[in-house]
């Protein structure tokens, strides 16, 4: 604590360099801060994936449905808690700008496959009465100012025509990072209005088991049970899943990686230069510093300080910033199903901002301590 | 104060100091065969041509570079055979620098700069703040403690130099051309102030100096000619 108005004092020196440099790392942990943001919004299904959920597809694609008879089926297969299905929609309410999933649920089984999902009895009940009663996220409710009570009006894509819902309820997710954009009606209704060669099928089902450790022995047996059928399946856990879909979008992972390595390489470099700067034009003052007393191991922990001290100021304005954004709301007006910073790449953003701090600060830290004092006072 | 050595008691012995240095294939040799014996609060100025080994040997005598051959001790410990951090501690606790360009932190104020010597012992920050006010008093800045060095006159700059010097209560000051950037006034304050520490405070002090008129203010002037130290008187400077 003795050292910090020596330390500070050396930084603000040259407040316009240090402004600049804690100015890149602000601006380079904000870039990070966003596109963790966007790697959380991609892969948000798989962060929150149940670990006991199942997932069946038609083996072909998941566009493909699969028979509804299925579901007993697949009930008898030990290991099987619950099931549940859906059906994707894919209507446009007003104009096709305004984008949010729509499923065709089975209203009997749907709610307490998703228990994240928080939803008033009296509002379950109400849609549960009404054949065209409809509950919706809060993300998209917000957006389209949608109360309850409301009628809904979505044109169907591959139906034709334009179904009216009835809102009955709008859901909440526990977690921050849940998925509240989507849109649920229920599937007779759907059903009802399918042609004569789709009545009865249906496009995922979901199951819950008892026993997370069976997922592969139960998906092994789903899938041998239907094995040559008209209508094969692929089942998965809900976490492999959601992280197919993800991979649909390209390697978010990767480009994170990659663009997050070249900014910190970058921010080594400006932060390294800038540090081995400052040490040279000190070289007199740390020479005096080791004069006075001040061994090896204190000049080298003073100049490193500095560089981790910018490192810590800047990296932790840019990733304040970065969450301060998101609170505000998801900029892309719902395209995004989550738009949120977890606790986890803060810490990861701010060990990476300490991380450079030290290694861009070691080098001159390291030449400071090395310095010979009566060279160094020759040269003053 | 002894050159030539002896048996004696004194705070500071040199004995057979040696040091040269290489530059490609040619050695120089700055300082030859070299003893002396200084007393406590003794007041030595050394003098001599440029190139003649005094900062050297107040380098040697402070810790800051190592002899090529010899011993110096002070106040028993020898500290020719002390390395890297021990050595550093020495210095630390013992000697007290004032250069000729005040080297002062110039981002820092004058009652932080005095108080650099002390941020690596254990004294509390009250403790800290009573050596400083202390030592910026003796030197007659009181009332400047929170000027940084931009704010002070030259004399002032190397009166806080001095207070940096004093204020771990060093056991002798090595001050090397302490006047040689000031004007004569200016010159004349520090060289009465240096009276002062060693007078009214006992401290032994060896400075360097090209400058007869500071000289003279020693109780002993000595001589450094191509290595070798002649004992000289300041009458005879002055004729």
């Amino acid at each position: 604590m003795k050292f910090l108005p020596l330390i500070f004092a050396n930084l603000l020196r040259k407040k316009v360099r240090t402004a600049l440099t804690i100015g890149s790392f602000a601006v380079a942990l904000f870039l990070f801060g966003l596109l963790a943001t966007i790697r959380v919004a991609f892969s948000q299904g798989v962060d929150v994936a149940g670990a006991d959920r199942l997932m069946v597809i038609n083996k072909v694609s998941i566009i493909q449905p699969l028979p509804l008879p299925y579901r007993d089926r697949i009930l008898r297969i030990p290991g099987v808690k619950q099931v549940t299905w859906a059906n994707w929609f894919g209507g446009v309410y007003v104009d096709e700008k305004n984008f949010f999933p729509q499923f065709a649920v089975d209203a009997d089984t749907y709610r307490d496959m998703y228990p994240e999902f928080v939803i008033p009895d009296d509002q379950w009940k109400a849609f549960r009465e009404d054949r065209a009663g409809a509950i919706a996220g809060k993300l998209t409710a917000d957006k389209y100012h949608w109360k309850i009570g409301d009628r809904i009006p979505i044109r169907g894509t591959f139906l034709s025509g334009v179904f009216e819902f009835n809102l009955h309820g709008i859901y909440r997710g526990t977690r921050p990072q849940d998925d509240t954009t989507q849109f649920w009606f229920h599937w007779d209704y759907l059903n009802e209005k399918m042609p004569a060669s789709y009545k009865n099928m249906i496009g995922w089902y979901t199951l819950r088991i008892e026993n997370p450790d069976q997922a592969v022995r139960v998906t092994r047996a789903i899938d041998e049970t239907f094995a040559n059928s008209p209508y094969e399946t692929r089942t998965m856990t809900e976490k492999a899943m959601a992280a197919s879909f993800a991979k649909q979008m390209g390697n978010i992972e990767f480009v994170l990686l990659s663009i997050g390595a070249v900014v910190f390489f970058t921010l080594l470099l400006v932060t390294g230069n800038t540090m081995a700067i400052a040490v040279r034009e000190r070289t007199g003052e740390l020479a005096v510093l080791k004069t006075v007393g001040f061994p090896d191991w204190a000049v080298l922990m003073l100049v490193l300080a500095e560089s981790v001290l910018v490192a810590l100021l800047g990296g932790g304005l840019g990733i304040a910033l970065a969450k301060a954004l998101t609170l505000r709301g998801d900029p892309t007006n719902g395209l995004l199903p989550v738009f949120y910073l977890p606790p986890q790449p803060i810490a990861a953003g701010v060990a990476a901002a300490l991380l450079v701090g030290v290694v861009a600060g070691f080098l001159p830290a390291f030449s400071a301590m090395r310095l010979r004092v009566v060279e160094a006072l020759r040269r003053v | 104060m002894r050159i030539g050595g002896g048996d004696g008691d004194g705070l500071i012995k040199v004995r057979n100091l040696d040091k040269k240095y290489v530059r490609g294939s040619e050695e120089i040799h700055v300082l030859q065969g070299l003893n002396l014996d200084v007393d406590k609060g003794d007041f030595l100025a050394f003098m001599g041509p440029s190139g003649s080994g005094k900062t050297t040997l107040l380098n040697l005598l402070g810790g800051l570079d190592v002899p090529s051959a010899g011993s110096i001790t002070v106040a028993g410990d020898e500290i020719t055979r002390l390395s890297g951090g021990k050595l550093t501690a020495w210095r630390a606790r013992h000697v007290g620098f004032v250069f000729q360009m005040y080297n002062l932190i110039p981002v820092l104020t004058a009652f932080r700069n005095v108080e650099l010597p002390l941020l690596l012992t254990g004294l509390g920050k009250a403790e800290r703040r009573k050596h400083v006010e202390t030592a910026l008093g003796v030197v007659g800045l009181g009332d400047r403690q929170q000027h940084y060095p931009r704010q002070l006159s030259g004399g002032q700059q190397q009166r806080v130099a001095i207070a940096r010097a004093i204020v771990a209560d060093a056991t002798f000051l090595l001050c090397d051309e302490p006047t040689g950037d000031l004007d004569r006034r200016s010159a004349d304050e520090i060289l009465n102030l240096i009276d002062l520490l060693v007078r009214d405070h006992g401290k032994t002090v060896l400075m360097v100096t090209h400058d007869p008129r500071a000289a003279e203010r020693a109780q002993q002037v000595l001589h450094l000619e191509k290595g070798v130290l002649v004992e000289g008187a300041p009458s005879a400077l002055r004729a």
